[in-house]
């Protein structure tokens, strides 16, 4: 029986011939991840159940991400408890702060998850490593538990829906996160609840995989599973210095059965914001920009939006231009590595003269951490992924998410700004190809 | 699994995150003890004052969207609330909930039945739900038995180390 990009993925981590959607596979994952925060929980699980070994340790990738360096003492003892377990059971596989990043920025640009991958990732933002041809999924840390300890885990097999995008955005400082936010905008913010989303068309494949990995960043925020996306020339071209494992690509077959299909021609999209306090509360930013909203406090950075590419295009709009006075900047490159990169290449400086604090590799006020948390009735506009009440600071504050291009734009300006009114049409730095 | 539910209800509407239900400034907190006084802080705090062992949730849909926190299911079980019943769990939470003995319940005609403050009585064995200020009774569509299997364990690890001593025992 033909088989979408999901279900062959799972048939084959599995150990069966085919699956289809609404079956409950037990399958083996290649990588199971885990961050500070769910590691910590699910130490202390092992701890209360008496359990002394893992099924397989060299699976596991712990991330230090969320509160790290510590920000407050109970954080330093979280993060104590996950370095105790990683000492106890043998984790080879264990990033430090200052030496990782973000677990969904760093494992992608680190080759640490390739193509063809079952990923089970303790933390909902997992659905990132789809970018990459893999299926990955997020859960708790009673199944990251359950899944350290016996190797498997049971899985729903999804509904498979098919995106169509058609044509290539025309606007240059559209990119993946526009795309994003326009899907999750139509089929709304449980528009693809326990289904797998798959995604095809022009657009896709003109799209560079960064754009892709952001794009499946956010699949969860239309309650997707997961999302995936084709193993193409460009994927293939990506992971060659990267991949530290061989690649096992897979692709949908002709015939497969959809749930759902959607199509959308995306050549004239313009850039989108999406306004509080939901991520499908999407407008053009043709309607921001004519609402005035003056914005407190620019934030680049988090798992969806602080890769290099992001970096490079904020650094391109704001190269020689200040923060606009009464707003502040705050920028977290998102691992170790793109930190480095972003100071070779002249972006820090860029940021930092332009008057953005700078940290890297944590997450940062997009999940009300610290270093950057807003206050009561204070906007920020953000690259991150949420703006719930609360999330990202006080719940009387305000969160508009948006593209690294528009919150470099709006950075300068200090209201929420079109990119092509400070910066024009600069094609370099466009995330499709054409 | 055979005890009775019976307490009050705790009437929310659609796309109840995790952040909600417990904000992400205390995810440095693991425990239940520690994440129990901190549930619904910013977006209920009537929820801490008045919640009692027995209490159930009743939300609209999406119900626990967002993050895969699970120390938003630990934090309403800490407080004693008994399950959630919702028109359609976000999945994370739904896994969660179900891996760490907290049941939720997806019965979309139920929820409208419900009003804050409403005694309700949850039978997981009969399957039933019934809000005892209206009279109603509503069916629990029965779980699959690989989740039934886990709840009847009382939780995912329980049901591992349950497997782990048969296998032992085998041997």
């Amino acid at each position: 029986m033909p088989m979408t990009m999901s279900e062959k993925l799972l048939a084959r981590k599995a150990g069966k011939a085919s699956v289809s959607a609404g079956d409950l596979v037990t399958a083996k994952p290649d990588v199971i991840m885990s961050n500070d925060i769910t590691t910590a929980m699910s130490a202390i699980i092992l701890k209360d159940y008496g359990i002394e070994r893992l099924a397989e340790p060299d699976k596991l990738y712990v991330v230090m991400s969320h509160f790290v360096p510590a920000k407050d003492i109970a954080s330093a003892r979280m993060a104590k408890t996950c370095r105790e377990f990683v000492d106890t059971f043998g984790v080879r596989h264990y990033f430090e702060a200052g030496q990782g990043g973000i677990e969904h920025a760093l494992l992608p640009d680190e080759g640490y998850v390739v193509p063809g991958d079952l990923v089970l990732g303790a933390d909902s933002h997992s659905c990132t490593y789809g970018g990459v041809n893999t299926f990955a999924v997020g859960i708790g840390s009673t199944d990251l538990a359950a899944a350290w300890v016996t190797g498997e885990l049971w899985l729903r097999v999804p509904e498979t829906i098919k995106v169509v995008f058609h044509g290539v955005p025309q606007n240059p400082w559209v990119s993946g996160k526009d795309l994003v936010l326009f899907l999750i905008n139509q089929i709304g913010d449980d528009g693809a609840l326990y289904q797998a989303l798959e995604y095809h068309g022009e657009a896709i494949a003109a799209l560079s995989v960064e754009g892709r990995l952001t794009m499946a960043n956010m699949a969860i925020e239309a309650g997707a599973k997961n999302a995936i996306f084709s193993c193409d020339a460009k994927l293939v071209e990506y992971e060659e210095k990267r991949a530290k494992r061989p690649l096992d690509p897979v692709d949908a077959d002709p015939g497969a059965r959809y749930h759902r299909v959607y199509e959308w021609d995306v050549t004239n999209l313009e850039p989108l914001i999406a306004f509080p306090h939901l991520p499908s509360n999407t407008r053009p930013v043709g309607e921001a920009v004519r609402e005035k909203i003056k914005i407190d406090q620019v934030f680049i950075g988090s798992c969806t939006n602080a890769k290099i590419e992001d970096l490079r295009i904020a650094a391109k709009i704001l190269k020689g231009k200040k923060l606009a006075s009464g707003t502040r900047g705050v920028a977290i490159p998102a691992s170790h590595e793109i930190w480095l990169k972003a100071l070779e290449e002249g972006i820090i400086e860029v940021l930092v003269r332009a008057g953005f604090s700078i940290a890297e590799g944590t997450c940062g006020p997009c999940i009300g951490g610290y270093f950057g948390v807003i206050g009561a009735g204070e906007k920020m506009l953000s690259t991150s992924n949420r703006n719930f009440h609360g999330r990202t600071g006080d719940p009387k504050g305000e969160t508009f998410l948006c593209s690294p291009a528009v919150a470099a734009a709006s950075a300068v300006t200090g209201y929420i700004t079109d990119p092509r009114e400070v910066a024009g049409d600069d094609v370099a730095l466009c995330q499709f190809s054409r | 699994m055979a005890e009775l539910i019976r307490g009050k209800v705790f009437r929310y509407g659609r796309d109840i995150n995790t952040d909600y239900i417990l904000p992400g400034r205390y995810l440095m907190l693991s425990t239940a003890q520690e994440l129990g006084p901190h549930c619904f802080e910013d977006y209920d705090p009537g929820f801490l004052k008045t919640v009692q062992p027995g209490d159930v949730i009743v939300g609209e849909e999406n119900f626990g969207g967002g993050s895969s926190r699970e120390h938003a299911p630990v934090a309403l079980k800490a407080n004693g609330v008994a399950c959630v019943i919702a028109k359609s769990f976000a999945r994370i939470f739904y896994r969660n909930a179900i891996n760490i003995g907290l049941p939720a319940l997806e019965v979309p005609e139920a929820v409208d039945d419900f009003q804050a403050g409403d005694a309700v009585e949850v039978s997981l064995e009969q399957g039933t739900i019934t809000n005892l200020r209206s009279g109603r009774t509503f069916q629990i569509k029965p779980y699959p038995p690989e989740i039934l299997e886990i709840i009847s364990a009382g939780g995912l690890m329980n049901l591992i180390k349950q497997k782990q001593a048969m296998s032992a025992v085998a041997r």
